[in-house]
């Protein structure tokens, strides 16, 4: 009950002062110039000067200290030594390189950008044009989307239930032992079966993220215009010519934005690994292994902030590559 | 042409049918731990949740009484009993552990001299001329079936006893605050982006869109140490702030777009009406600008409620203070093979989101296709 009243406390004490400080604000800046009398135009002018600012001052400060400051913070961390005293060159990065779960990671990492955004891409795709088709398309669409309000944590527990193992010949309860026994197989412990189980991890997130790629992909699918579809049905093309040869090729721009988007979530990928596998059986991505090295025992924050600045170096071509969009169509 | 509409409704078939795949492909994982939250302990280590739905067979045994049990009946000697619990049906029984399920209910045999018969209700009588000796009583083997069984009694339990009603009222602590704050900053913000005049507009949107994929982890460290340099510590305030800090460039992002769009001319008068930039902001930008804020608040909710790295770095790791993601995740490490307690959690912690998403879809679509679909 304190914890609510705290929690109601704050949400009236910060939605107050943000409204105190957009109101004060303008009001004091009005008062100083005020668009009237006998200055009024310079007045004006002044004020719109300054008024923008205002409006931005608090994101500006949240963006900066939460956002950049990090950023160069990491990068100047990471030259130090663990316990931050000392000044090291790139010795975290030296040892970065040749330490075997950094390696590790970065192959693992490296699998994950691949099959992912691919997988989750194909499915949406897939997924996209069904739906599309039918009449009880929204219901499925829905279906298919609702991963996505799920927390990796609860992902990991709904998939830790499939890939559940018991022995041999005894009534399995995960449902891919099951399958597997009932095909005539042996049930397996998924999660430690080297190297498959990566990919078994890779499945959890793909089952998320197609939802994300097929609603967008069936918003671009529906925005293609009719007459270029009807022109090719006319010249006796079939539906997978259709597909493949006229939507596909429309839509390339789309798709290139999602498997962006999921690229930058599959980088940062931590709380599935996390809580499945915690790294262990050769599983180790670059988010956890940062983690790893910034809550153990004592912490070492050089080698944690050279992690997470190869993270920022691998997101920073698609980061590039969203301003220079963002300002193409800005002009 | 008849071949034309014959292939036709083939292809719709195929269609529906490969829909059907996917969308059933895409639900049962989710819908296996729903069931499996509703049914009994014993029943989920038994059998997989997709059998919970049919009656189950299981075979056993169970001993009569011994010698000291016997009643005298006239002049026979006998021991009654009942072969099944309540709930469940008898299917068959035996006296031997190669055939469980020799006889019928209803049946009767010989076991050493004396008579045994099993009535359809699962009650035994066995009778015998002479008193019986054995110290313990015969096996009797039995073919049970048992209902279809479910029980929210997991549910009580998991919110009582496992902290997880605990961890609910943190997550909600942590959550609204840090959904509310972000979205008014970045509102302002967002209307000064779009339809303010300024020196470094263009640069700032940049930045704004840069931001957008900055990592998380590269946060983490410089704020744990700049929190505690300034003495927030671990606690909320530190969250929210932290929340507020990474929602802010989809927040600026998606409303600055959104507003970029508003029709100008509703602007441009209410300007040349005298009317002043905040009370065009909360008159007329504001009210307008309804769904973005919408489809922003769904995202940062949802984001903020089913995050675990940002509370296990910024929030304490106590029992008083863990999110409900902390709670699962510490439960999947001591109670790994209590998937009565792992199912109800998990579920527990995903019926708001899943609320949440359901009731308001139709913003999310439009938050992601506004972000993500150039023009869109």
């Amino acid at each position: 009950m304190e914890l609510f009243l705290l929690a109601v406390g704050t949400i009236i004490i910060g939605v107050f002062g943000c409204v105190l400080w957009f109101w004060g604000s303008n009001f004091v800046l009005d008062s100083i110039y005020p668009p009237r009398g006998p200055n009024a135009g310079e007045n004006i002018r002044r004020a719109s000067t300054i008024r923008p600012w205002l409006f931005l001052g608090p994101a500006i400060l949240f963006l900066g200290v939460y956002l950049v400051y990090p950023v160069v913070n990491s990068l100047w961390l990471s030259l130090l030594n663990g316990s931050s005293t000392r000044f090291i060159g790139v010795d975290n990065y030296t040892w970065l390189v040749g330490d075997s779960k950094f390696q590790e990671s970065m192959i693992n990492n490296f699998f994950w950008l691949l099959i992912v955004p691919a997988l989750s891409t194909l499915f949406g795709l897939i997924a996209a044009q069904l739906t599309d088709r039918i009449r009880w398309g929204n219901i499925g669409k829905s279906l298919i989307f609702m991963p996505m309000a799920i927390s990796f944590v609860g992902a990991g527990v709904i998939w830790k239930l499939i890939y559940e193992y018991r022995e041999p010949g005894a009534e399995q309860i995960g449902l891919l032992n099951a399958i597997v026994q009932a095909l005539g197989g042996d049930p397996q412990t998924w999660l430690t079966l080297q190297p498959w189980n990566n990919f078994f991890l890779m499945i959890v997130l793909v089952w998320i993220q197609t939802g994300f790629a097929m609603v967008i992909l069936s918003a671009a699918l529906r925005g293609i215009p009719e007459e270029t579809i009807e022109a090719a049905v006319l010249d006796g093309a079939s539906h997978w010519q259709i597909f493949f040869k006229i939507k596909v090729p429309q839509i390339m721009g789309t798709i290139a934005v999602v498997w962006t988007t999921i690229t930058i979530t599959v980088l940062k990928v931590f709380d599935i690994v996390f809580v499945m596998t915690n790294g262990q059986w050769g599983t180790q991505v670059l988010a956890n292994l940062m983690y790893d090295w910034m809550f153990r025992g004592t912490p070492d924050y050089g080698r944690g902030s050279a992690i997470a600045i190869v993270l920022m170096v691998l997101v920073l071509p698609i980061m590039i590559w969203n301003i220079r969009n963002v300002r193409k169509e800005m002009r | 042409m008849e071949g034309m509409a014959g292939q036709k409704s083939s292809l719709t078939w195929a269609v529906n049918i490969a829909a059907l795949l996917l969308v059933i492909l895409w639900t049962i994982p989710t819908a296996g731990l729903l069931v499996s939250s509703f049914r009994d302990r014993d029943q989920i280590s038994a059998t997989g949740w997709w059998k919970s739905m049919v009656a189950q067979e299981q075979t056993g045994f169970v001993r009569t009484g011994g010698a000291d049990d016997q009643v005298q009946d006239g002049d026979l000697y006998v021991l009654e009993g009942s072969l099944v619990e309540e709930g469940q049906t008898l299917a068959a029984w035996g006296t031997s552990s190669r055939d469980p399920g020799a006889f019928a209910p209803g049946d009767s045999t010989e076991v050493d001299g004396a008579t045994l018969s099993v009535a359809e209700n699962g009650g035994y009588r066995l009778e015998s001329t002479v008193p019986f000796e054995m110290r313990r009583g015969e096996r009797i083997f039995v073919v049970t079936e048992s209902p279809p069984s479910f029980t929210t009694e997991n549910y009580s339990r998991v919110l009582n006893a496992e902290g997880i009603g605990r961890a609910f009222m943190n997550t909600m602590t942590v959550t609204i605050p840090a959904t509310v704050i972000p979205i008014l900053i970045a509102a302002f913000a967002a209307y000064a982006l779009a339809w303010m005049e300024f020196p470094g507009r263009a640069l700032l949107t940049a930045a704004v869109v840069g931001l957008l994929v900055v990592p998380l982890q590269v946060s983490l460290i410089p704020l744990l140490r700049l929190h505690n340099e300034i003495g927030l510590g671990k606690g909320y305030v530190g969250i929210w702030l932290a929340h507020t800090g990474f929602g802010l460039p989809l927040a600026v992002y998606l409303l600055r777009n959104y507003m970029a769009g508003l029709p100008r001319e509703v602007i441009e008068s209410a300007r040349v009406d005298g009317a002043t930039e905040f009370q065009i902001f909360r008159k007329i930008i504001l009210p307008l600008s309804f769904p973005a804020l919408a489809s922003f608040a769904i995202f940062q909710f949802l984001w903020v409620w089913n995050d675990l790295l940002v509370a296990t770095v910024f929030l304490g790791n106590t029992r008083e203070q863990l999110v409900m993601t902390g709670v699962l995740r510490e439960l999947m490490g001591s109670r790994g093979g209590d998937w009565e307690i792992l199912a109800t959690s998990a579920f527990i912690s995903i019926a708001v989101p899943l609320l949440v998403f359901f009731a308001m879809q139709k913003y999310l679509v439009r938050g992601l296709l506004a972000g993500s679909v150039k023009g869109g």
